[in-house]
This record gives structure tokens, C-alpha cells and sequence, in this order.
């Protein structure tokens, strides 16, 4: 530890350097959160999915729908504890841009099925009251200030009009919040007795089912049983886990893994160069200086440690503020529900970003200290600068 | 001597000595380069993607919709509607009538090669005018299906990103089984990512005998379209919405080519700011290690702007450098890389391939040429204020 004010001046003795090398890493951090972040909003679905919830939908495709007497066929199927549908509404508020998802859903077992979400219990009351009600989620709420008996119109491309009116009016029951990180309070979710009722076309079909297994070691000979019990009617099913439902749909997207592998090799690469350069440059500075240390009984060893721990400083010092900002900002609210739902910065990057952090101080420093630790010292005395 | 030739003097004088100064001009321009290639190649896929929406469609193109639907998927038309549509004027004829192709869209679950998880392939049923319409579609492998059988070709795209579709090959779809007959392209446009049929055929298939979902028109000129639209959306019988075809399509790719663009100019600018911050530790660096140097030109009779103008060149040499380089490499590694991603307003795949186009790669060199400037501007000023006597003295 008596070292550290030796460290500490070596850093100071060009302020506008170091400043500059920690800003870059700091930078590079930031960067490195946020691709995490987003690389967490297309695959937050996989990680929080329950491994006994399976999701039950049309073979042939997502956007094909079921007849809801499914519900109690499934429901007899040994081996599950509860079923509850849900269908892709596609609402639209004032204009395309505004989009969020809106569901109708069975209010009396929605949150049997998903108890990640919680509801505040008079909501509940009023929702079971409200026919027309709708519950809608923390992000959706903030994003357009939405509050209990705001009463909010939707189109939608999908349904058409309802029955006698322009347009779906729904009334917000209650704000619904979630206790997992990484669920999707982004949307809004309304009673299917209502929208049964008011739909012109497709009466008594429903998207898909969510079902959950009695025990999740049975989850997929569960999602066996439902596709054999379908099997050969003019509706067959596609039964899988809830994870691998989600797994498939963020592949559709592309494969955003290795897309962010590779921009974050190309930074960390770039900020390694950069950085490296300037640490092995001020250590050259020194050589001189390094001489006099050994001079003095400074050990091979403790040159090395003492230069390693100025790029571990310097590597810190940035990264860690680069990840709190993001961890910050992030943290405050969401910048962009309308961009991404789900958004935030996961633990695991924290802990993978310290770790890079300090990977990043030694890389960087390897170099320039093992150069140190070789010096001869009366060669470093000699060198004139 | 005169202030030209003075910057000359030193610019060159310094451009020569950037060799003694290896590490730190390669650790700025490698940064720079980073931030082009980065730019570069994000910007591409939402390039790629704009490209292989918009290259169908020539202006002479309709599409007609029903009013209120924002996509294929939510439209419908029935018998009556399309046999309405078919007889408005500015259609274009052939021997066979009129040149429109009442089509249905859907969509089957078919596992992608890359990954081998399913992905939503759009299957359209098309009308037998279909081929006239588009124009552009060429068939690459076997033929084109016959009407009235479950027969279907196959996008070039789409035969490339998804498994079970070479010809031969049969896929099931619910009670039906399709045989596949044929691989087509359409000059690299939207079409290359479906699979085609006769619409007859897919009717009954998909429980809907009643109708289709849109309609595609030839019309007899670009100038037509204006009367043909007037015609449908004044007749009180009709409730349509008509579009050309390449503004509907580019219409349809805007929400996803925005949502990339936008992450990618996010990350290019952090990116950037990095980079900068490297920059100008490299032209400090520079600056510093030329103080005599600077000294004794200023000494000699230099004025600073030369001196501030030849550490501005230097920086920018160094910045263009990168920006190539970096854009040269993206071009390397990217430009024409097959992809396919999920367009949401159709929640259908599109397949495409990476774009690095002329416009990317200026811009990113531009981008690369201001980062040079910023980066130089600040080390410039220092070396042309300092007081020429202490930096003489200065032990470098």
C-alpha cells in the first residue's frame, strides 16, 4: 500500500494523458453495457422463462389462430395445472409509431400463469367490474403518462372496428408492475369476454395458449401429449417451452449474439490499441526513472507489480465509471420503450465487465511492465531520455 | 518566404516524421478505422435491408389494400371488390385481360438453416398475371408451378436462409403437401424471400374461398397511376387503399431499417468519442515531442497559423487513413454477407445481403475527417502558443 502515492504521482505527471486514456476506456465501458443491454431486450424472454410454462400454438404458424375450446381440452390433459390464452390484438394509438402490444386475455387466471406480474388488489376488484377494462404495465404507463380511468381508444388492423363503434375504447384499470427483472411491462392487456363479444370477425379464435406443467420435469412430455391430443385435426399445435418459444422468436430477428461479439471485439480491440500505445509511451518516458528505482533495491518483481497496477488504476478508474453511468441511466427509466421494451443492464455484464476491466489493466500494462522489469540497470541510468 | 510555402515546409516536415512516431499515428489511425468499420457495417444491414425492400417495384406498379389495413396480413378483398378493381381504367392488357394478381399472403413456420429454429416464411398465393406484373422474376432452376396444383417455387433468398427448400423437395403445410418445382429471383426485390403459388390452390387450403388480400397491377404508364387511384377511391362500392408499389414497400421497411440505424449510429458515436479521446492523446503526444522543434521554426520566422494549419494536416492524413482503411475492411468482411431478419410490420422474413454502399463508405470517411480535425484542433493551438523561449530551453 506504500506504493500508491508513487503510483499516484506517476498518473498526475501528465494529467491530460491520463485523463484522455481513462476517458477512451470509460467510454469503451459505456458502450460495452449498453450492447449488453440491447442484446438483453431480445433475449431477456429465454432467461426469465419458466421451464414448467409451455406455450401452445397453431403448427403452421404463429399468427394462425386456435378455436378457444382448446382451453378445457387442454386443461384435461393429465399432467397440467393451468391453461389461459391469450391473441395478438395489434392496437394501434393515434398512429403506427406509438406502437405497444395489446392483448386480450382471461383476467380470472393471468396472473396464475404470470406471476412475475403483480397488481395492486382494488385494481383487480375493478378490472373483474370494468368490461371494457384494461390493465396496462409500468413502462407503457410512464411512456405516455398514462393513469387509473384514463380511457384509451385503439385501432386495430387485425379486428377491424368493434361492433357499433370506431374504434376499441378501453379503460385502465390499474397499473401492473413486475417483481422479475426483465419481464415486459410494455403493454396493455384487456378482458377476451369483452373482445369476444365486440369482434365482427373470427368469434371463438383465440392466438395461442399458456400453459403450465405440474411439475417442469414433465414440461416436455406435456407439450408431447397436447400435440398428439390435435394431432390430425384441421388445428394441430406446436407445444413447446416457454424458453425455446422465446429462443425461436429473438432468432427471427437474427443472430443478434454474435453481432454484438463482433462490434464489441472491433471496440475492445480499437480501445486496446489506443490505450496500450499510451501506456507503453509513458513507461518509455520513465526508463531513466525506472533505473533509479532499481538502483535504489527496488526488485524485478516489484517494478512489474508497481507498473501494472498504474494500467489496472487507469483501466478501473474508467471502466468502472463507464458502467455505473450506464448502469445509471438505465436504472433511472427506460430512454426508449418504443425502441425496446426491456431494457436495462443485467448483472451478469456487470460482473463480466469488471472482470474485462481488470483483464484490460493487465493486458495493457503486460508489455510495458515486463520492458520495465528487463531494464539493465545501469543501461536505464545511462539512457539520456 | 510566403505563408503558403511555409505550411508546406512543415506540413511535409512533419508528415515525413510521422515514421519515428510509429506507435502512436497507428494507434490513432486504427482507432479511426474501428469507428469507420464499425459505422460501415452496421449501417450496411439497414442498407442491405432498404435494397432488397424497394429494388422491386417500378413506378408502373400498383397495390391495392383494404382501406384502414396497414400491411398484406391484415387486408382483404373479396370476389367482387378484385373484379371491381381489375376493370379500372389505366390497368394494362395483354391477350390473356387484365394485368392485375388478386394475391393471399401467409405465412408457414419452416426452421432456418443457420440456426434450425422456425422462422416465418411468407408463402404467397399469386394470380396467373402475377409473373407479367412484377416483370422481374426469372426462374434460376426448374419451372414455374401449374395452375390448380399444389405446386410452389421457391425465392431465391428464401431457398438460401431456409432448409427443406431445394427443388424436389416437398414441404407440408397443415393437410396439404407442396411440391417444389422451381427457384426464382427478382432483381435481388422483396419476392426473392417468399415462396409462390397459384392463390387458387392456397384458397382453399387456408379457408379463405371467399377472397384475397391485396391486388398488383401493371398499369399501362407511370402517369396512369394518379386517374387509377382516383377511380378506386371514389367508387362508392370499393373501400381501398391503392399505393404504388416501391413507396409501399419502402413504406413497410421503414420501421426496421430506422430501429437498426438508429443502434448503429449510437454505437458509431460512442464509438467515436473513444476514438477522439485517442486521437488526441496521439496529437499531444506529437505536439509534445516537437517542441523544440515548433520552437525553433516559430524562432526562425514561422507564423503559428502555418504551424496550426500543419498539425491539422497531419491529423487529418492520419484520420483519412483510418477512415479508408476501416470502410475498406467493412467492405471486406460485409458487403454482400447473406442475412435474413424478421421485417414486424409484415412479421414475415425478409433475406437480404449486407449493402456497403458509395454513400455508406463517404460518409464514413467524412465522419473519419472530422474526427481528424477535432482530434488535431486543441494540440494545434498548444504548439502554436508556446512561448517560443521556454520550449527552446525544454529538454525533450
Amino acid at each position: 500500500m506504500k506504493y500508491l502515492g508513487l503510483i499516484w504521482s506517476n498518473l498526475k505527471r501528465r494529467k491530460l494523458r491520463t485523463t484522455l486514456t481513462v476517458l477512451s476506456i470509460f467510454v469503451a465501458f459505456l458502450l460495452f453495457a449498453f450492447l449488453f443491454a440491447i442484446k438483453e431486450a431480445f433475449t431477456a424472454g429465454v432467461r426469465i422463462a419458466d421451464a414448467d410454462r409451455l406455450i401452445v400454438r397453431h403448427k403452421v404458424s404463429l399468427i394462425q389462430t386456435l378455436p378457444v375450446s382448446y382451453t378445457q381440452r387442454i386443461a384435461n390433459i393429465p399432467g397440467i395445472e393451468a391453461v389461459t390464452h391469450m391473441t395478438w390484438f395489434g392496437g394501434i394509438y393515434q398512429e403506427p409509431k406509438n406502437f405497444f402490444a395489446s392483448m386480450p386475455v382471461l383476467p380470472e387466471n393471468f396472473f396464475d400463469l404470470y406471476p412475475e406480474y403483480s397488481l395492486p388488489a382494488e385494481a383487480t376488484v375493478l378490472w373483474a367490474k370494468t368490461r371494457n377494462g384494461a390493465i396496462i404495465g409500468r413502462v407503457l404507463a410512464d411512456r405516455f403518462k398514462w393513469k387509473v380511468g384514463d380511457r384509451i381508444p385503439l385501432t386495430s388492423p387485425i379486428w377491424g372496428e368493434p361492433k357499433g363503434a370506431t374504434a376499441w375504447e378501453f379503460e385502465v384499470c390499474g397499473i401492473f408492475d413486475t417483481t422479475k427483472k426483465g419481464a415486459d411491462t410494455s403493454g396493455l392487456y384487456f378482458r377476451y369476454d369483452f373482445f369476444d363479444e365486440a369482434r365482427e370477425r373470427g368469434k371463438g379464435e383465440v392466438g395461442w395458449f399458456t400453459v403450465r406443467a405440474h411439475d417442469a420435469k414433465d414440461a416436455a412430455a406435456v407439450a408431447e401429449k397436447i400435440d398428439a391430443e390435435f394431432a390430425n385435426s384441421p388445428y394441430e399445435t406446436k407445444a413447446e417451452p416457454e424458453g425455446a418459444f422465446a429462443a425461436g422468436f429473438a432468432q427471427q430477428v437474427g443472430d443478434i449474439g454474435a453481432i454484438m461479439v463482433a462490434v464489441l471485439s472491433a471496440v475492445f480491440f480499437t480501445i486496446l490499441l489506443v490505450a496500450g500505445n499510451t501506456m507503453s509511451q509513458s513507461v518509455r518516458e520513465r526508463t531513466e526513472e525506472l533505473g533509479v528505482l532499481k538502483a535504489m533495491g527496488f526488485s524485478n518483481g516489484l517494478i512489474l507489480v508497481l507498473v501494472l497496477a498504474e494500467s489496472c488504476v487507469i483501466a478501473v478508474l474508467g471502466g468502472v465509471a463507464g458502467l455505473a453511468l450506464a448502469w445509471g441511466i438505465l436504472q433511472a427509466g427506460n430512454p426508449a420503450p418504443a425502441l425496446l421494451p426491456v431494457f436495462y443492464v443485467p448483472n451478469q455484464a456487470l460482473t463480466t465487465g469488471a472482470v474485462l476491466v481488470i483483464a484490460l489493466g493487465i493486458v495493457v500494462g503486460a508489455l510495458p511492465a515486463l520492458a520495465a522489469m528487463r531494464l539493465r540497470t545501469a543501461e536505464a541510468l545511462r539512457r539520456n531520455g | 518566404m510566403n505563408w503558403l510555402s511555409q505550411i508546406f515546409a512543415i506540413a511535409a516536415f512533419n508528415l515525413r516524421s510521422i515514421p519515428e512516431r510509429k506507435g502512436a499515428a497507428l494507434s490513432a489511425t486504427v482507432g479511426i478505422a474501428g469507428v469507420a468499420a464499425v459505422l460501415v457495417g452496421v449501417l450496411a444491414i439497414a442498407q442491405g435491408f432498404r435494397r432488397s425492400m424497394t429494388a422491386s417495384g417500378t413506378p408502373d406498379t400498383a397495390i391495392i389494400l383494404r382501406a384502414g389495413a396497414d400491411s398484406e396480413m391484415t387486408s382483404s378483398l373479396s370476389r367482387d371488390e378484385i373484379r371491381l378493381i381489375s376493370d379500372a381504367p389505366g390497368i394494362a392488357r395483354d391477350t390473356s385481360g387484365a394485368m392485375a394478381s388478386a394475391e393471399l399472403f401467409v405465412i408457414i413456420d419452416l426452421p432456418k438453416r443457420s440456426t434450425g429454429t422456425s422462422a416465418n416464411v411468407p408463402l404467397r398465393g399469386v394470380g396467373s398475371a402475377a409473373f407479367e406484373v412484377r416483370g422481374d422474376i426469372t426462374m434460376v432452376q426448374g419451372r414455374r408451378f401449374e395452375l390448380g396444383r399444389n405446386e410452389v417455387i421457391v425465392g431465391a433468398g428464401a431457398a438460401r436462409a431456409f432448409a427443406g427448400l431445394d427443388v424436389g423437395q416437398r414441404i407440408k403445410i397443415g393437410m396439404n403437401t407442396w411440391d417444389i418445382v422451381g427457384t426464382f429471383t427478382a432483381g435481388g426485390g422483396l419476392a426473392e424471400s417468399e415462396i409462390w403459388t397459384d392463390a387458387a390452390v392456397l384458397q382453399p387450403a387456408y379457408n379463405r374461398p371467399e377472397g384475397c388480400q391485396s391486388v398488383y397491377a401493371k398499369l399501362t404508364s407511370p402517369e396512369a397511376y394518379d386517374a387509377f387511384k382516383d377511380a378506386l377511391t371514389t367508387n362508392p362500392q370499393l373501400k381501398v387503399k391503392v399505393g404504388r408499389l416501391s413507396e409501399h414497400y419502402a413504406e413497410q421497411s421503414t420501421a426496421t431499417t430506422d430501429f437498426i440505424t438508429t443502434i448503429g449510429v449510437f454505437i458509431a458515436s460512442m464509438m467515436a468519442l473513444g476514438a477522439l479521446f485517442g486521437a488526441l492523446n496521439t496529437m499531444y503526444g506529437a505536439v509534445a515531442a516537437r517542441t523544440r522543434e515548433i520552437a525553433t521554426l516559430r524562432a526562425l520566422g514561422f507564423g503559428s497559423g502555418p504551424v496550426i494549419i500543419s498539425v491539422l494536416t497531419e491529423s487529418l492524413v492520419l484520420a483519412l487513413i483510418g477512415g479508408l482503411v476501416g470502410a475498406g475492411l467493412a467492405y471486406a468482411a460485409f458487403d454482400g454477407y447473406q442475412a435474413a431478419t424478421m421485417n414486424f410490420q409484415t412479421f414475415s422474413q425478409v433475406t437480404f445481403a449486407f449493402a456497403v454502399t458509395a454513400p455508406l463508405v463517404f460518409t464514413a470517411v467524412i465522419g473519419a475527417a472530422a474526427l481528424g480535425l477535432i482530434g488535431g484542433l486543441l494540440p494545434a493551438f498548444r504548439a502554436a502558443r508556446m512561448p517560443i523561449a521556454a520550449a527552446l530551453r525544454e529538454s525533450a
